[in-house]
């Protein structure tokens, strides 16, 4: 068992942090959330940023533990998120590049990695949530295209994507799993409807999609046909890995920052309340433990994600919650007003157990595959 | 090469050797018959224990011991506490290389911990002043407890927090398995009940907090830091009586019974959890972790 870093994990950090410093006190003030094309130039303009200083695949390239170093070092030093590189740095393009053919890689990763092309996520439907193999979407092949219909919900980034990873059912008679496959959606395709989900934190963060006869060429198929439910397998490992990795050391600075308000609402006398975020500080450093002990496994196998990433979500999720109760805890009334940063991290921490699969689902998960318990419904 | 918070291939076979001699030396017919006697240490197990280096396995070789650290340490230590190991083997482990006959086995130590103290008239060496000390009906038929009159408790010392949290993370794998095991085999309904997600989910959740507890304890043993043992202490604690209740409860009936082992996973993790550097003293400690801003 070692905690230690490498001679050449310690340069690589080194040099990021430098790079880091030299870089984020020259980048453009940040868009306000409500500002679509602002937030999509941002996030693209930072992908760029990485790409020339030789950070850009840092998500798929490098080593699990070099991932985990720079998700830690840019969450340290305040940089801003993947954001509306998501889809294409964790999802589409770890995909592509496992299952995608040679011209299909030329094609679609030098943009994701320059910051060129934004993607999103058709996957879910408003009947396919986590049965997502209950998908329907359906897609009927007419010469050298698909031909496209059906709605795709919680798509992130669809007012600005150029591409959309989607799932589509192409053999309606066979068993679930196996009629399913993945196309490449171009989003400026005839009969795509966009339309904003508000969320309960009142910003639309998601959208609903509706596909109306939408060609889409043969070419664009990842894998064969009626074989994307594996092709997507692909990616799902990849979301649960060390996606949230960042996340947790933001976490620890929120708990710091709390303590510091503790005491200037004169709560911090507070036993009960003093021990709870005693008892945080427990949890976000064991879940910090266990990223990097998820690394080191997925390191030792291959750089395949295993199911302790379904155990750090529940926790990570629950904790996260939990976090941000202790915080309108420690505001008191102030808890209520939305320009209190905290607020509203609050109420979009209420979608932690839910998206990327619930807690119920993850339970189920740990409970069949590392318990060995019977399948059940 | 990279960061290897992972057991390498000597931690393993030291982590299968010490499961082994535990099943040859201590299986389940051995605890259920100690449960069942007056309490009594096996005096021929504690010192198989010592030759096998349990006592004298952070002792410098130079010093008759078998020089490896807290992370070997803590996995003898989850062994002992899967298996329910009755004896102060955090005392005695503690002791070697202080009290002659320690390491080896020879000599069983125990110490006043806060105002208790474990296996007072079984110990041959008391640490810590006992005077006064009056004997209570222990709660764990394979723990005998006396109370000392004292004034306020030594500051706890770190070690002996982690090397607890290694026996209650034991004691949270071992529930779990118990639990997942009995859920596989028990039909109701025509089923086996670990088909009910009712059931499922409760097993599944003690495998979170066992393997949550896993990644700070080990890590603790790592760092050695006492903001991280407190951490440690705190989540294996949860995950060895969460666990054992839970346990209790996915066994039904049978759960509540004496000759079940699931009571004696759970009485030990209550002894356990009086230990000093428990619930309240690791969360004030890393309260103040915070405040001082290094969290």
């Amino acid at each position: 068992m070692d905690l230690s870093y490498t001679p050449e994990e310690e340069e690589f950090r080194a040099r990021l942090r430098e790079w880091l410093a030299r870089t984020l006190p020259a980048l453009p003030p940040r868009p306000s959330p409500a500002d679509w094309p602002g937030r999509r130039a941002y996030d693209l303009g930072w992908q760029r940023r990485l790409y020339d200083a030789g950070y850009a695949d840092v998500h798929w390239g490098a080593s699990p533990t070099i991932r985990l170093i720079f998700l830690e070092e840019t969450e340290r030093a305040g940089a801003p998120y993947v954001g509306a590189n998501f889809v294409g740095l964790l999802h589409a393009g770890p995909t592509i590049a496992a299952e995608g053919t040679d011209a299909q890689r030329d094609r679609w990763l030098p943009p994701i990695l320059r910051g060129e092309e934004v993607w999103c996520q058709g996957f879910s439907e408003p009947d396919a949530g986590s049965d997502l193999a209950a998908l329907r979407t359906r897609a009927r092949r007419d010469g050298d295209d698909y031909v496209v219909t059906g709605a795709k919900i919680w798509t992130s980034h669809a007012e600005v994507a150029d591409w959309c990873e989607l799932l589509v059912r192409t053999d309606p008679a066979a068993p679930r799993h196996r009629g399913i496959t993945w196309l490449a959606m171009p989003m400026d395709a005839p009969g795509i409807t966009v339309r904003p989900l508000r969320t309960l934190a009142g910003s639309a963060e998601f959208a609903e999609v509706f596909l109306d006869e939408v060609r889409v060429p043969v070419g664009n198929r990842v894998g064969a046909e009626n074989d994307g439910w594996r092709v997507t397998m692909v990616t799902l490992s990849f979301e649960r890995g060390t996606a949230f990795a960042g996340e947790v050391v933001a976490c620890r600075r929120v708990l710091a920052e709390l303590a510091v308000e503790a005491r200037r609402y004169g709560r911090w006398d507070d036993p009960a309340l003093r021990r709870r975020l005693g008892r945080l500080n427990a949890e976000f450093r064991a879940l910090w433990r266990l990223t990097q002990w998820n690394v080191s496994a997925a390191e030792a196998s291959g750089g395949v994600p295993g199911v302790g990433g379904s155990v750090f979500k529940l926790r990570y999720s629950q904790a996260r919650q939990e976090l941000y109760d202790a915080a309108a805890d420690v505001l008191g009334p102030d808890c209520l007003d939305l320009d209190r940063p905290w607020t509203l991290d609050r109420l979009s921490s209420l979608s932690y157990t839910i998206a990327a699969g619930t807690s119920q689902i993850q339970h189920s998960i740990i409970a069949e595959r590392i318990l060995g318990l019977p399948k059940g419904r | 090469m990279t960061v290897r918070f992972r057991l390498d291939d000597d931690q393993r076979a030291l982590r299968e050797g010490m499961r082994r001699l535990l099943e040859r030396r201590f299986d389940g017919e051995a605890l259920r018959a100690a449960a069942d006697g007056p309490a009594r240490l096996d005096r021929a197990l504690w010192r198989a224990l010592g030759e096998a280096g349990f006592f004298a396995l952070r002792l410098p070789e130079a010093a008759g011991g078998v020089g490896l650290g807290l992370p070997e340490a803590v996995l003898v230590f989850e062994e002992a506490g899967r298996a329910l190991l009755p004896g102060p083997l955090v005392a005695t482990h503690l002791a070697a290389g202080a009290v002659p006959g320690a390491a080896t086995g020879a000599t069983v130590v125990t110490a006043v911990d806060g105002s208790l103290v474990e296996w007072l008239e079984q110990a041959d060496v008391v640490r810590g002043d006992a005077i006064g000390a009056v004997a209570l009906r222990s709660l764990d038929p394979l723990t005998p407890l006396h109370r000392v009159p004292g004034g306020p408790a030594a500051a706890p010392d770190p070690v002996a927090a982690l090397l607890t949290a290694a026996e209650q993370l034991g004691t949270a794998g071992r529930v779990c398995e118990l639990a997942a095991q009995h859920a596989r085999a028990r039909e109701q309904f025509g089923r086996p009940i670990g088909a009910f997600q009712a059931v499922a989910h409760l097993c599944a959740g003690m495998l979170v907090r066992a393997e949550t507890a896993r990644a700070a304890v080990y890590a603790a043993a790592v760092t050695a830091d006492p903001v991280d043992i407190a951490a440690a202490r705190l989540l294996a604690d949860e995950a060895a009586v969460r666990g054992a209740r839970d346990c209790l409860q996915v066994h039904g009936g049978m759960g509540f019974t004496w000759e079940s082992e699931v009571h004696l996973h759970l009485k030990r993790a209550w002894v356990r959890t009086q230990r000093t550097g428990g619930v309240t003293e690791s969360e004030e400690l890393l309260a103040a972790d915070l405040s001082a801003g290094t969290a």
